[in-house]
């Protein structure tokens, strides 16, 4: 966090100062370990089996915050009784079909719960079997609700019907707190010392701390960035930490929670807004391809019953009404079917490859570096070099719209720039301080940052570009008659624009007229909040969970209330989504009956005077709603949820520790080893996620893990990250001199002893091998990378910062040379966190010796497209068979 | 300048008239030293925004003179960030007003080996016409079993975390009212 | 007139800004560096370069330019220096081998012979001291001391002459080669005449820099140094906060967690001049005569 964060940071320096104790666990000694209280040098890629130590840590020592968990949490649910565990089948849950690398989650639900009325019906969560989808849509069909679970619950939980069984007791030995038990029951410290490759002393260390700090009086927050979520199991990370912070007590209550510290101003918004594939503004999904879809199957196979997502009717009108205006009516259905349909994973690399293989024409790359900056760049590269058009929008002249110049395979010969097709338009884009908008940060807080200048010559915002393009494209279809076309035609697409004195020519859209359209209108004018939307079509709103940044025509993230002139809670600086709440789930930092677990942690309580929840932030709950309202047996939606039940946005009012809908991969969390590993798992027979993405290809290819011959070929794992001088691919920092000079050029950090293990010099060249590519860089000796004991054999770990491309001032190989494209498999992202490579003294190759040094190493470790792809690697035995049998 | 004042302006002479005898401070005050004035202060106007890099969202105050970012430094009203900004923060003057930031379109032809000049409304006018025709190529009404699907899978888009909500939000309607779905950001890197 | 040079070119001095003729002059101001809390960010180099417009170090003489790893951990601009005037240091530290502490386990995961480790950081500045060799020896009048009580070069003086680079017992002060003048920290002269905080000071996310009245700074540094102590950090340490040292005390001090030398810092400096009373006697130099030839170096180095 010091490291990527450093302004941040200054609350956990001020938390230090005022005595609190600062734990970083992170397989690096980085600047945050320098000043932390304790640092946990684990090993690279085995956070959830230190996650896994800690949760049965506090079951087995009775640390949990009894009165939390059996109120708020989903402990007393009762599962259904074919429900098989990774204790049962060795590493796997039940339910997985190794052919397809799929699990069908049925077995995962509560009993009671009446999940077989919705097979069948719902969209992205759908429970058929693979089997069954194989059967009536084929293989696409089925890779299509494979792939994006994930991220629809980005603002609620999954869908959820029935009145699923419980025992507040929790002694029912199907009850999910029993089941956590007995999952987490090997995850002793000793064998968490063994696979993290740290002391038993350190684990311990860690485990009082943590509880010794969670409780009615005190709370413990987490915080993580992209450590945790770039594994091929980085959900699971998460979810484990929210097991941890749940049966804590710690979730929805100040000095709580976990933090998710993301790294680009506006990541969040663009979650939250997305530009992503699966999902649409309000992380409503986007339709997949069905036969008969309509609006109306649509909404019931998402939306649940009970809690505020039962709303998703209105959420999904108004969008509609807002995209479409008087075109979408009851009578269009909301203009619903001109929502493209999804088939099968349309992520970015899906697309990259499709790209490498010739099936894509254009791109646009806007504001991202992908020739350097995402995994596997090779493959990123030879898809760009492949295509018919590419627009690259930036600030400098970037690696991405050069390739076809300077790329590795210029270099080397495999590319000639003359046979390269690729049409490039660079477009140079507006900075921060040229344009008007809203960022919204790490803690789903949207602020506005207020034009400055006018930008120079041909530079131009993204609101300019994407508005112009689309007026241009929308004169040029004016009177087609095209069905293809209505959407594009009737689409609301009339922004005001205004000129500077200094620059007549440029017609910049006004961005708050957008940010009007994005909180929505009703026939009273702006919306002020989103439980004022509604599903007949009267209300528009382009993101339900803005709904109120511009209530009563304000521009609600431009307030600027001096910090100083208000609360510590700050209400009146930004905009939070959403209702400007500032912590989520907030209602759990009072007990059951509304008054707040300890004084001195009041957040929000029930005034009984004035029958109303009051305190110092929004509350997260109906304002009037009595901690004693229970809700009547047909009660919907938000009326469904009870006034002492505390996760409003689940369909069952409470926050999940065993989770019986949504995931991919399991419904809790359990350790497997990173995609590539020199490591064997120690805790399962199952080494890997077997429900990870792969994408056999021979760009692509993977490095043999455990036990599996070859494996020793690449006997290293290496972590790759970011430095705090520079910013993520190096378009915002690596153009400027003042950051440029403070980390001039591309480095590698190893420990003395593996520098002498392969004679690396200080201050020398080091080469680096993956079954991807090969790089050199710079060695940095230092006693910050220790080797660890790990399974009784000494590993040594590699740090690369992958900041560096060949343009720019501060130049080196880029890191993402070395990463496998093999996806998380909820939410399709790489592992970029560990991985497994060689290592040797001096220079790489160049020239037609690069690639042939790659393929040595492929030859040696015996690597085909398919090594590194198999799902099942356990023995789970006769239980297996058990395990489908549920399903 | 008159000759009285030019001697009076000698540091020896304040030297020995002043009480600064060894002339290590107010005799020796330079021209320059006694003009300075703060660019913060002297600017013509004085811009809240934030900080294009983490999203931490520190406050920034961007200080213009002749219409130019003479200097961009921490807002101490933010409650997020109180004044404090990191070296790429702090660097952010460098950022916005880079010499090597590009100024113009740059094109370059299938096969060619260099870049050309492109007029910007003509670069719209082609990326315009290359997505039409691109659409219009690669569209897919149904699948193989006569299963809707309205879209083109003929051209992707990659980026937003770095960009403003409202523009996010422009690009999103965009790309889905013509059907593309293959857009991706940061998010998912 | 006369005067005890003595006093005025070393040992504690209660009013240096008045000593040089700033009448009404405001509190002395300084930098209290609290290097306990420093994260290594270097954000106070950068943005003591944005306002300063002092120009990366690959045109200066600290490396030769991006391309070139120090070495040094992750510091990169090496030390202070004409296009350094913050420099942040940092100090790989390793301790002796673990002591069998009688833990009931031994540590099974943990790779044999794990050591202590510690990672020192620290932003280094001009030490803007009371008795400053470097004013004290430039003939130009170039340097001077400020209402402030700080000590700030010129640059419409400079005449890039030199002599106060070994003057300096800190080696701060250098020539920029590309431009021929001696530079260093000004404290933000021109923010703090206009009552802003030195833009290093403004932009330290942790508040390890500190910029306040001296008085108040030191006041917060022997607090915070005996917190630290309290919490067993013994080697904790101030460095500049004392008037009886070598310069007659610093206005801008440090709270180091090890001896100064770990950091690079001179243990114990003395003002270079301050023996310089008792050669001019020997030379039977007159007061006169330095102020003669004083003006005709700054005449000159106005042309």
């Amino acid at each position: 966090m010091a490291e990527c964060h450093p302004v941040g940071f200054q609350w956990v320096m001020e938390a230090k100062k005022r005595g609190a104790t600062i734990i970083h666990v992170d397989p690096r000694f980085t600047r945050t370990s320098a000043v932390a209280d304790v640092h946990v040098p684990l090993r690279a890629g085995s956070d959830i089996a230190f996650l896994g130590g800690l949760i049965r840590h506090v079951l087995d020592n009775d640390l949990w915050f009894r009165d939390y968990v059996i109120a708020y949490t989903n402990a007393p649910m009762i599962l259904r009784e074919d429900f098989r565990d990774t204790e049962d089948l060795d590493g796997l849950f039940s339910g997985f079909h190794e052919d397809t690398r799929h699990y069908d989650p049925s077995s995962w639900q509560y009993e009671g719960a009446d999940v077989a009325a919705a097979a069948g019906q719902r969209d992205q969560w759908s429970t058929m079997t693979a089997d069954e989808q194989i059967g009536s849509r084929g293989e696409k069909a089925r890779r299509a609700s494979d792939t994006d679970r994930g991220e629809q619950a980005g603002s609620g939980g999954s869908p959820f019907h029935g009145t699923p069984e419980r025992d507040d007791t929790l002694q029912h030995p199907r009850c999910v707190f029993q089941v956590l038990k007995r999952h987490f029951a090997r995850y002793t410290p000793d064998k968490v010392a063994d696979i993290c490759g740290i002391s038993e002393a350190q684990f311990l260390q860690v485990a009082d701390a943590l509880t010794s700090n969670s409780g009615r009086e005190r709370t413990s927050a987490f915080v993580y960035a992209v450590g945790w979520t770039h594994h091929t199991v980085g959900v699971q990370y998460i979810r484990s930490a929210a097991i941890l912070q749940l049966l804590l007590g710690n979730i929805g209550r100040p000095g709580g929670g976990i933090m998710a510290l993301r790294g680009h101003a506006s990541i969040q918004g663009s979650t939250d807004i997305p530009t992503l594939f699966n999902i649409l503004p309000g992380y409503l999904p986007m339709p997949h391809a069905h036969e008969h879809l309509d609006l109306e199957s649509y909404i019931s196979a998402d939306a649940g019953t009970k809690g505020y997502w039962g709303n998703m009717d209105a959420y999904a009108i108004s969008l509609l009404k807002s995209w479409w205006g008087d075109a979408a009516t009851a009578e269009t259905g909301y203009c619903f079917d001109y929502l493209p349909r999804l088939t099968s994973g349309h992520s970015n690399y899906d697309t990259v490859l499709k790209q490498v293989e010739g099936g894509s024409e254009g791109y646009f790359v806007v504001g991202e570096n992908p020739a350097v900056g995402t995994a596997n760049a090779k493959m990123n590269r030879m898809g760009l070099a492949n295509l018919k058009w590419l627009v690259v929008r930036d600030l400098q002249m970037i690696e991405s719209a050069t390739f076809w110049q300077n790329s590795p395979e210029i270099e080397s010969g495999e590319l000639r720039t003359r046979d390269i097709g690729t049409e490039v338009f660079f477009l140079p884009a507006a900075a921060h301080t040229e344009k008007d908008g809203s960022f919204t940060n790490t803690q789903r807080m949207l602020q506005w940052h207020h034009k400055a200048v006018d930008p120079a010559g041909d530079q131009r915002s993204e609101l300019w570009f994407y508005y112009h393009l689309g007026r241009i494209i929308r004169d040029k279809l004016a009177g087609s008659t095209d069905p293809r076309d209505r959407p594009l035609l009737d689409l609301t697409w009339d922004y005001p624009t205004t000129t500077s004195p200094g620059r007549p020519d440029i017609a910049e859209p006004d961005a708050e007229a957008v940010l009007a359209e994005i909180n929505g209108t009703g026939p009273d004018g702006p919306l002020s909040s989103y439980t004022e939307l509604k599903a007949d079509g009267s209300t528009r709103c382009g993101c339900w969970i803005y709904c109120g940044a511009y209530a009563d025509g304000t521009n609600q993230p431009a307030r600027r209330k001096p910090g100083s002139e208000q609360s510590w809670v700050a209400p009146e600086w930004g905009w939070a989504w959403p209702a400007n709440r500032r912590i989520l789930y907030n209602r759990a930092s009072a007990d059951p009956d509304g008054k707040p677990w300890s004084d001195r942690k009041a957040y929000v309580w029930w005034d009984s005077e004035h029958e109303r929840w009051t305190g110092h932030d929004v509350p997260d709950f109906q304002p009037t709603k009595s901690p004693t309202y229970r809700p009547a047996a047909d009660a919907q939606r938000e009326d469904a949820i009870g006034g002492n039940e505390a996760f409003i946005m689940q369909a069952d009012g409470r926050a999940w520790l065993h989770v019986p809908a949504g995931l991919t991969d399991g419904p809790l969390p359990a350790h497997y080893e990173p995609a590539e590993s020199p490591v064997p798992n120690m805790l399962y027979g199952q080494q890997a996620n077997p429900a990870r993405q792969v994408y056999p290809h021979r760009l692509n290819r993977l490095s043999p893990s455990g036990r599996e011959p070859g494996a020793e070929i690449f006997p290293y794992v290496f972590t790759t990250y970011r430095l705090t001088e520079h910013h993520t691919a190096g378009g915002m920092s690596r153009w400027l001199p003042y950051l440029s000079e403070l980390q001039p050029e591309f480095f590698c950090e190893v420990s003395p002893a593996l520098a002498a293990e392969r004679a690396l010099t200080h201050l020398g060249w080091a080469t680096i091998i993956t079954p991807r590519g090969v790089i050199e860089a710079r060695v940095l000796v230092t006693e910050r990378m220790r080797p660890i004991r790990v399974g009784g054999r000494t590993l040594h770990q590699i740090g690369l910062p992958y900041h560096w491309g060949a343009n720019g001032l501060s130049t080196g190989d880029s890191a993402n040379e070395l990463l496998p494209i093999t996806l998380d498999p909820n939410v399709h992202i790489q592992p970029t966190k560990a991985a497994s490579c060689d290592i040797r003294p001096g220079r790489r190759p160049t020239g037609a010796a690069r690639n042939a040094l790659v393929a040595e190493y492929q030859r040696r470790a015996g690597i085909t497209d398919e090594t590194g792809t198999t799902a099942v690697t356990g023995h789970p035995g006769d239980s297996r068979s058990n395990g489908k049998a549920g399903s | 300048m008159g000759v009285r004042t030019w001697i009076e302006g000698w540091p020896a002479y304040r030297q020995m008239t002043t009480n600064d005898p060894l002339g290590r401070g107010t005799a020796v005050k330079s021209d320059g030293s006694r003009a300075l004035a703060p660019r913060t202060v002297s600017a013509d106007r004085v811009v809240k925004s934030v900080c294009p890099f983490c999203a931490v969202g520190c406050g920034q105050n961007i200080y213009v003179g002749d219409e130019r970012v003479t200097q961009i430094e921490g807002d101490p009203d933010s409650p997020v960030s109180r004044g404090r900004l990191c070296p790429k923060g702090s660097a952010s003057t460098q950022l916005v007003t880079s010499p090597s930031r590009v100024q113009t379109v740059r094109y370059r032809r299938p096969g060619g080996s260099e870049w050309e000049d492109l007029e910007l409304g003509t670069a719209m006018d082609m990326i315009a016409d290359r997505v039409i025709e691109t659409r219009r190529r690669t569209w897919q009404d149904t699948d193989e079993n006569g299963v809707v699907l309205r879209r083109t899978l003929g051209f992707a888009s990659l980026g937003g975390a770095t960009l403003d909500n409202e523009e996010n939000y422009l690009m999103k309607k965009l790309y889905t009212a013509l059907g593309a779905v293959e857009i991706e950001n940061q998010a998912r890197i | 007139m006369t005067f005890d040079l003595d006093t005025r070119l070393a040992g504690p001095l209660a009013d240096p800004a008045g000593e040089a003729g700033h009448t009404d002059a405001p509190p002395r101001m300084g930098f209290f560096t609290d290097t306990s809390v420093c994260i290594g960010c270097k954000a106070c180099e950068v943005a003591c370069k944005e306002w300063n417009a002092v120009p990366a170090a690959s045109t200066g003489e600290q490396s030769t330019g991006p391309g070139d790893l120090s070495g040094m951990s992750y510091d990169n601009t090496v030390g202070l220096g004409g296009s350094t005037w913050r420099h942040v240091a940092f100090v790989e530290q390793t301790g002796p081998p673990p002591v069998d502490l009688g833990m009931p386990s031994v540590p099974q995961g943990a790779d044999e012979g794990d050591r202590e480790m510690r990672w020192l950081m620290a932003s280094d500045v001009c030490k803007h001291c009371t008795h400053a060799a470097c004013l004290d020896v430039c003939p130009t009048g170039s340097l001077f001391r400020t209402e402030f009580g700080t000590v700030v070069v010129q640059e419409d003086i400079c005449n890039g002459c030199g002599y106060c680079v070994p003057a300096c017992p800190y080696g701060v002060i250098d020539i920029r080669p590309e431009d021929g003048r001696a530079w260093k920290c000004t404290l933000c002269y021109d923010r703090l005449g206009a009552g802003q905080e030195p833009a290093c000071a403004k932009a330290c996310p942790t508040d390890s820099i500190q910029y306040g009245p001296l008085d108040e700074l030191r006041a917060t540094a022997a607090t915070r140094l005996a917190d630290l102590h309290d919490r067993g950090m013994e080697k904790a340490q101030l460095y500049g906060h004392d008037a009886n040292d070598g310069v007659g005390g610093d206005g801008a001090f440090f709270l180091l967690l090890d001896r100064p030398e770990v950091y690079g810092l001179p243990p114990d400096p003395i003002v270079t001049t301050r023996d310089l009373p008792e050669m001019w006697k020997h030379a039977a130099l007159t007061a006169a005569g330095v102020v003669v030839a004083v003006a005709a170096a700054f005449i000159g180095g106005r042309r």
